[in-house]
């Protein structure tokens, strides 16, 4: 919704009017307020369970373990030991490298159902198969994860099927390719969502213009349609960098642990020497990358034609 | 259809453990629900060991209800007994190889030898390198088990396990599966390097079981926790693993699975679970009642064929029950007195005690497994 209405011309955008008299504007000054109370209980939310979380983490990163035992401090040791590790870093580079990867390769598969569902189906059938979008997340993500286990095992389904038509067995589990599944799963109905919030309302008359000066139907996805829906496909990619970047359950139940991703990393340190300093290092520097990423994707999403770079 | 029932349960069993992680995160136990006149004791423990099956009779024997938390690693179970005031848990059960941290950190209470039947354990036992210091006893021995090559038996024969040489062998190439913890598996590469001590090595010797174990990498088929290792196993994906045992093949071959564990030529590992009491406990002697009933050939029973995780029995009064009242798991797992039975290897020498590092701080083993990980 917040997509569509940062699409529209500035003169259709809601606002207070100008030419307005004193009384209007003590009426507008209350209904400020009164609108700014309402925003009170999230703005409370997020500093309850947002901001002091992330300071009691920035915290316990300079705490010492002690016996086991975490000892408040001021010690940027673990600082100096995970960045000094050089499998943080690999681990880092691999992380980001498939989150940056799964948001690509989820947004390409995402777009062509996006698109048929858009401009393709009755609004009905549509509205059909946004529902169906939505019934994977009545199960576990974890459970979903696992049940992909019986199919991309090596006498897995995949395989007995591949084996009945006369091909060669793959190797599926426990391999990047079966973590990748697992991503596809995670995402990809919320991307196609995200990415039909804004495909959906691109103005048609766009497209009919294009149509009339000859445009192919190639062309006018890409020349057209894309660029008006940038904000969808942005923030679809976004979200699913975001959720692939902290995801623990592809890697270890389908990527079988074996390139391990800043999500085991953190786990590898609660588990060995009870290391929650390291582990909230992790969690910070995966946390700043996020924001980071988030921000440049919303500045790039919503930058409007004045304001190239 | 059988295996993905199978491994949906797990999956939601998983996910049940997670969310019980999740909710009781570093906190202690969750308050008791006693009825009036019901005592409560708090036991700290590994997956299983407070579950109906094996503390239903004590409790009503002795009109008290055992509280359970339990854990998932040694590391785990100092964290929490170090984040908990003393006199959180009355009962701890735990590796033999934490006892000693245990007992520095003031964490268990010494005990009185009289108060335990060591006369009925077999004689190895009866003074567990770990459980004593000295003279004072700290904790006592209730089940044990080996750790070797777990195999596949469809796909390796009892020759092939004979030596951990297998593991490298290229009919295992991405079927080597690892329980994603260092010291069984540097144990037990270790072992497989002729080293008598295999966890008390020089740096060169370390040296040595790092680079034997980095050459393992392109067999590994992945890092699993204990769900992952029985799926893996159960499903044929993996067809070996080395540093595991009974404890988890057995569960399996409950089940009918075609899974086993070999103690190779090289030798395999012993580890050995207690239970001590908590230091401030406000109920030893119940606590210690407790143990001595863990310890009756009934407790034996209920311990050696434990839901979570079989394991074998210190004492003589424990084999002689199960041969009784479960002749075919006595069988299975050689708990036989007449006849060769499971203590001849331990009599042979080829098992050496599962240790902590001796030469090596604990973080280098740690950094050097998620190295060989990120590989």
């Amino acid at each position: 919704m917040h997509a569509t209405n940062a699409t529209l011309p500035p003169e259709e955008r809601t606002g207070p009017a100008d030419a307005a008299g004193a009384p209007v504007a003590r009426l507008f000054r209350s209904a400020r307020l009164y609108a700014g109370s309402l925003a009170l209980p999230v703005l409370i939310w997020q500093l309850v369970f947002f901001v002091a979380p992330l300071c009691f983490l920035v915290a316990m990163s300079f705490w010492v373990v002690q016996s086991y035992r975490l000892v408040p401090g001021f010690d940027a040791g673990s600082w100096a030991k995970v960045y000094g590790m050089s499998v943080f870093w690999d681990a880092y580079a691999r992380t980001f490298a498939m989150a940056a990867g799964a948001a690509v390769l989820i947004s390409v598969l995402a777009f062509p159902v996006t698109y048929v569902l858009a401009f393709r189906l009755s609004p009905a059938v549509r509205r059909l198969a946004m529902l169906m979008l939505v019934v994977p997340f009545f199960t576990s993500y974890l459970v979903r994860a696992y049940t992909w286990q019986v199919f991309l095992a090596d006498d897995g389904i995949v395989n007995a099927a591949l084996t009945a038509i006369g091909l060669p067995d793959l190797t599926m589990l426990n391999t990047v390719f079966g973590t990748f599944v697992g991503y596809v799963t995670l995402c990809l109905p919320l991307v196609i969502l995200l990415q039909l919030m804004s495909v959906a309302s691109v103005d048609r008359t766009l497209i009919e213009a294009a149509q009339n000066l000859r445009c192919s139907p190639m062309r006018t996805v890409f020349r057209v349609i894309i660029p008006a829906s940038r904000v969808g496909l942005t923030l679809g990619a976004t979200f699913c960098f975001i959720l692939v970047f902290g995801d623990f359950v592809s890697p270890t139940y389908l990527g079988g642990g074996n390139a391990p991703t800043l999500g085991i990393l953190i786990t590898d340190f609660t588990k060995a020497g009870n290391q929650w300093p390291r582990a909230a290092v992790v969690a910070i520097t995966m946390i700043a990358t996020l924001l980071t990423v988030a921000f440049l994707a919303v500045r790039f999403a919503y930058k409007t034609k004045g304001e190239r770079g | 259809m059988n295996r993905k029932t199978n491994l949906t349960r797990r999956g939601v069993m998983k996910g049940a453990a997670a969310a019980m992680l999740a909710t009781t995160g570093l906190s202690g136990l969750a308050p008791g629900r006693a009825h009036a006149g019901t005592t409560e004791l708090n036991m700290l423990s590994w997956y299983g060991h407070a579950e109906p099956e094996m503390i239903a009779a004590f409790e009503e024997q002795h009109n008290v209800r055992i509280n359970k938390k339990y854990y998932v690693g040694g590391d785990q179970m100092l964290a929490l007994l170090a984040q908990s005031p003393p006199g959180t848990y009355d009962i701890v059960l735990s590796d033999r190889e934490y006892i000693e941290q245990l007992a520095a950190a003031e964490m268990i209470e010494p005990l009185d030898p009289a108060d335990y039947p060591f006369d009925d354990f077999f004689p190895e036992f009866q003074k567990m390198p770990g459980h004593w210091q000295g003279d004072t006893l700290l904790s006592v021995m209730i089940r044990f088990g080996y750790l070797g090559l777990s195999y596949n038996e469809e796909a390796l024969s009892p020759e092939d396990v004979r030596s951990y040489e297998i593991l490298w062998n290229e009919r295992l190439a991405g079927k080597v599966g690892h329980f994603d913890w260092h010291l069984p598996n540097y144990g037990t590469v270790s072992k497989s390097l002729g080293h008598d001590t295999p966890f008390d090595l020089s740096d060169a010797q370390w040296q040595a079981v790092q680079d034997r174990t980095s050459a393992l990498k392109p067999q590994a088929a992945g890092f699993f926790d204990y769900g992952g290792v029985l799926s893996s196993l159960r499903s044929g994906q993996v067809l070996a693993v080395p540093g595991i045992g009974d404890w988890i093949t057995g569960v399996l071959r409950r089940d009918g699975a075609p899974v086993n564990t070999a103690i190779p030529d090289e030798g395999g590992l012993l580890w050995a679970e207690s239970l001590s009491i908590g230091r401030g406990s406000r109920h030893p002697e119940l606590a210690r009642e407790f143990i001595r009933y863990v310890l009756s050939p009934e407790g034996q029973v209920k311990t050696a064929t434990l839901e979570a995780y079989p394991a074998l029995l210190p004492t003589k009064s424990g084999w002689k029950a199960l041969a009784e009242q479960n002749p075919e798991e006595a069988e299975r797992q050689g708990m036989v007195l007449n006849g060769s039975n499971a203590l001849d290897v331990l009599r042979d020498g080829r098992i050496s005690l599962r240790a902590l590092p001796a030469q090596q701080s604990l973080d280098d083993w740690n950094e050097a497994w998620s190295t060989y990980k990120n590989l």
